[in-house]
């Protein structure tokens, strides 16, 4: 069941959530929308959902336009950050809830339920109350009950947003297998960009209230096409009108035309992986990423002076990249506007 | 307060022996007195055919205005917090208005609305209808004096449980009866409680308005309240100390519900 | 994919948190309808018939000795009576939050009494207690002493029940960092607790006045209907009687005002109350 929106609009008195969003997912795909706060990532979701009504546009759920459709006939399966788990049922209720309005038989829901709880890995637990759940143990309940109903389409909002850090990891890797398994069209909201890359297949960069790109992860760190994207999935230098990788910054101990001069301000060491912060010679402050190894070879110390080189820099404003210091290989799209729809088979 | 000993006796002398002074020894003293020459006296007092009368008047008038408040307050509750509208505010006003009025006053516009010269008066006489010195002139007074609250007892818990689950319900196929139903009533449903039994409360002892309206016609439109007035004033001690007691009794009861609903709520 | 945005117009889809768009408009007709017939329309009709004699009519029925002698005895008792109460009921409400003692939980259930008991049970109550034959051996009943014990007796819940909540909400924090800069006991509350209170206290007092400004069955029986012992409601009740339904009516919207000015206060200090609380509870 792929999923369309074509040109949403949406406003909330004066602030314009939605602004022309068009996206497309592909059938049993695992998209992610990212994007920080107010970038209208979860007003999208819930449009899908039916939980709001789009100003302008349309949404169509595997061909079939449903956006005169109220939330109850989409068939949607939708998890929420906070669970809005049903405090007053048990695990048990709340995952046959969807099958209970349906008016299954019991034999039917009992069976029903037992698999799916079997499924999120919470079996034994039917009996018991939300409230007497961990924060996992109660989304895992969520999202069997959102399956419970077999829906075409698994939305997420922010899913793991409420959780420690540790079980957010493991959810994420079990949401992976379970799609893997499930194979059900999903979309989950995040606006954490490790997460989004880690879990997804395709990924759309929202802000403001518009789609910046949307691609797999690789096409969204190495081709990004705005100066936005591309700090927001990754860390930038700004050089002049250039934007830097730290991982791109080669640091050399002996200059020529291509290198550019820098103090070594600070060195510090974040487990494998080195953070040279560094200052040129107009006050730009830069920081380089090496590996321990490059660091041993290069003997640096804080309060040297060396000198750096530039990779794969990137210019958003038209015209390549300057001869910035160090530039070497010009690249990059030229125009970092609304990047449109891209499709990712 | 990290106190002293001799200051923390010395609050507890004040605040106890204040509440003891002001509420409990009444109380205690109204049963002693009433029991004063044995069960007998006020016994007969209340099952006098007088007395039954108030007391079935009572209870009917509970019986129908609770109700009726229950299905607004919770209805009125979903409209203000999950529906905004420019009127809201004045709904709100209109709420708070029954605690700002004396029950007098409550009383004389109702006699004054539904009275010889009232707006109503004409239709009303010619469908035979009697509202004033009668049935539905009390079970008004009573429904004026206790509409707010199972709306403000329900408000903040409909506030606090947000929409979340509500959505979820409708995600997974249930249409908005259901949903209500189903999901919200439940989740509403100690804050509910406690309105109904402070809203049964009021109604059970409601006097001054019902004095107004109803001309306290011994045997026809006196309730239980007006039976320990006019038997007060007319020296039938056991008559107003038996309606008295009984009437402490049910506020006692009411206070024990309070209580244990305060709890499940917190729980 | 689409070549261009379709723009069709959203869905006029009803609004399904749950009611559907038909059933809120009828919804909101209920309940003002039903607002309007149980409250408003009286209010009107008493509005009406107050005035129905002419301003000046109304204004020398409300300036009458002895619609003026009742209005100012209201307004003084509830005075005596609110002060009364915000230094004992934040007394007892302290006692109920921060001490511990044995029956706390049934003093904790009695305070809600006055909400409970009928009034006029209360006024047959206070007369054994306050009047004649009285253990105490005193007799108050009928005198403006009465009136005044008869009305901290039933708005004594107000004050303690609004100051309750702030005071098991309040941030322990805050008296520690205070003891840890050298304040003593007294002086933390005097800086430090009582400032917090003060919307809760103030606003309990509010309410506990229109409720003292308006009480009738209490008073009735205790304190009585002569001339020097009556309250605006009784000074009320009893124009009913005699027949004077426009005084009656003129006196009431005075009071009526007087307590609505009240409510309107107990707003105002919720807002200025509540400015110190963060933007959003999400």
């Amino acid at each position: 069941m792929g999923i369309s929106v074509a040109g949403a609009n949406k406003r909330f008195g004066d602030f314009q959530a939605l602004d022309d969003v068009s996206i497309e997912v592909p059938d049993g795909s695992l998209t992610a929308l990212l994007g920080p706060s107010g970038s209208g990532k979860s007003t999208l979701l819930r449009a899908i959902a039916g939980l709001e009504t789009l100003d302008t546009g349309r949404v169509l759920i595997d061909g079939e336009d449903v956006s005169k459709k109220p939330t109850q006939k989409r068939e949607v399966g939708f998890v929420f950050q906070h669970y809005a788990a049903f405090k007053h049922m048990t695990v048990y209720e709340n995952v046959g809830f969807g099958l209970k309005i349906r008016k299954w038989r019991k034999a039917a829901i009992r069976a029903r339920v037992d698999e799916l709880l079997e499924l999120v890995q919470l079996p034994g637990l039917a009996d018991r109350y939300p409230s007497q759940l961990s924060g996992g143990q109660r989304q895992r309940m969520a999202l069997a009950r959102a399956l419970a109903v077999q829906p075409q389409v698994l939305l997420l909002d922010e899913p793991f947003g409420a959780l420690d850090a540790k079980v957010r990891k493991d959810l994420r890797a079990w949401l992976r297998n379970l799609h893997e398994e499930m194979n059900v069209t999903t979309i989950f909201v995040t606006h954490d960009q490790e997460e989004a890359m880690d879990v997804a297949g395709q990924l759309v960069v929202m802000n403001q209230g518009r789609v910046e790109q949307s691609g797999t992860a690789a096409d969204l760190y190495d081709k990004p096409a705005n100066e936005f994207v591309m700090s927001f999935v990754g860390e930038v230098n700004r050089l002049g009108d250039d934007f830097v990788r730290p991982h791109d910054i080669e640091i050399v101990r002996d200059r020529d035309d291509s290198t550019a001069e820098a103090l070594v301000r600070r060195i510090v060491a974040l487990g494998f992986e080195i953070r040279v912060e560094l200052v040129l010679d107009d006050g730009t402050e830069v920081w380089a990423q090496l590996t321990r190894g490059e660091l041993q070879r290069l003997e640096l110390r804080e309060g040297e002076i060396a000198y750096l080189r530039s990779a794969h820099a990137k210019s958003f404003n038209g015209s390549p990249p300057s001869h910035t210091p160090g530039a070497s290989t010009p690249q990059g799209p030229t125009d970092g506007g609304d990047a449109e729809v891209s499709a990712a088979a | 307060m990290t106190g002293s000993t001799s200051g923390r006796w010395g609050l507890r002398v004040l605040g106890l022996g204040y509440i003891a002074l002001l509420l409990v020894a009444p109380l205690v003293l109204l049963f002693y007195k009433t029991f004063e020459e044995g069960l007998a006296p006020p016994f007969e007092a209340i099952t006098s055919a007088d007395g039954l009368h108030a007391l079935k008047l009572t209870l009917l008038t509970v019986a129908i205005a609770v109700p009726l408040n229950t299905v607004f307050g919770v209805l009125c509750s979903l409209l203000l917090v999950r529906h905004k509208w420019r009127g809201n505010w004045l709904v709100d006003a209109a709420l708070n208005l029954p605690f700002a009025i004396s029950p007098v006053v409550i009383g004389l516009s109702l006699f004054l609305l539904y009275g010889k010269q009232g707006w109503f008066e004409p239709g009303l006489a010619e469908a035979g209808i009697k509202v004033l010195f009668s049935t539905p002139g009390i079970v008004l007074a009573c429904i004026f004096v206790s509409v707010p609250f199972v709306v403000r007892e329900t408000v903040p818990v409909l506030q606090e449980i947000g929409t979340e689950q509500e959505q979820a319900a409708e995600t997974l196929g249930a249409g908005p009866w259901q949903t209500f139903w189903r999901v919200t009533l439940p989740a509403i449903r100690w804050g509910v409680a406690y309105g109904v039994v402070l809203c049964t409360a009021r109604v059970l002892g409601e006097f001054g308005a019902v004095s107004v309206v109803s001309g306290n016609i011994s045997g026809e439109t006196q309730t239980l309240p007006l039976f320990v007035e006019k038997n007060y004033e007319n020296f039938n001690l056991p008559g107003a100390f038996g309606a008295a007691v009984l009437l402490a009794l049910l506020a006692l009861a009411v206070l024990m519900a309070m209580n244990l609903l305060k709890r499940k709520e917190a729980a | 994919m689409e070549a261009h945005a379709a723009h069709s117009p959203a869905a006029p889809r009803s609004r399904s948190l749950r009611l559907p768009g038909v059933g809120v408009g009828l919804g909101r007709g209920v309940v003002v309808l039903w607002l309007s017939v149980i409250v408003l329309l009286p209010l009107a009709a008493l509005l009406d018939k107050s005035l129905s004699e002419g301003l000046g009519h109304f204004w020398d029925q409300v300036s009458s000795p002895q619609a003026k002698r009742a209005l100012e005895l209201v307004l003084v008792s509830s005075l005596i009576v609110v002060a009364i109460n915000a230094v004992f009921g934040t007394i007892v409400a302290w006692l109920l939050v921060r001490d511990n003692f044995p029956g706390k939980s049934i003093v904790n259930a009695i305070i809600d009494l006055p909400f409970a008991l009928p009034t006029i049970v209360a006024s047959l109550i206070l007369i054994q207690l306050w009047g004649k034959h009285s253990p105490l051996g005193i007799d108050i009943a009928l005198t403006r002493a009465a009136i005044v014990v008869a009305l901290c007796f039933v708005t004594l819940p107000f004050v303690v029940r609004a100051v309750q909540p702030l005071l098991i909400e309040l941030d322990r924090d805050m008296e520690e960092a205070a003891a840890s800069l050298g304040a003593g006991g007294l002086t933390t509350f005097r800086r430090i607790i009582f400032p917090n209170l003060l919307p809760g206290l103030a606003a309990g007092v509010a309410l506990a006045f229109a409720r003292a400004l308006g009480e009738y069955g209490s008073v009735l029986l205790f304190a009585g209907g002569k001339p020097d012992t009556q309250v605006a409601s009784i000074f009320i009740g009893q124009q009913i009687e005699t027949g004077n339904e426009v005084g009656a009516a003129a006196v009431s919207i005075v009071l009526l005002a007087m307590a609505l000015a009240c409510l309107f206060v107990i707003t105002l200090i919720q807002r200025w109350g509540s400015r110190h609380e963060r933007g959003s509870s999400k």
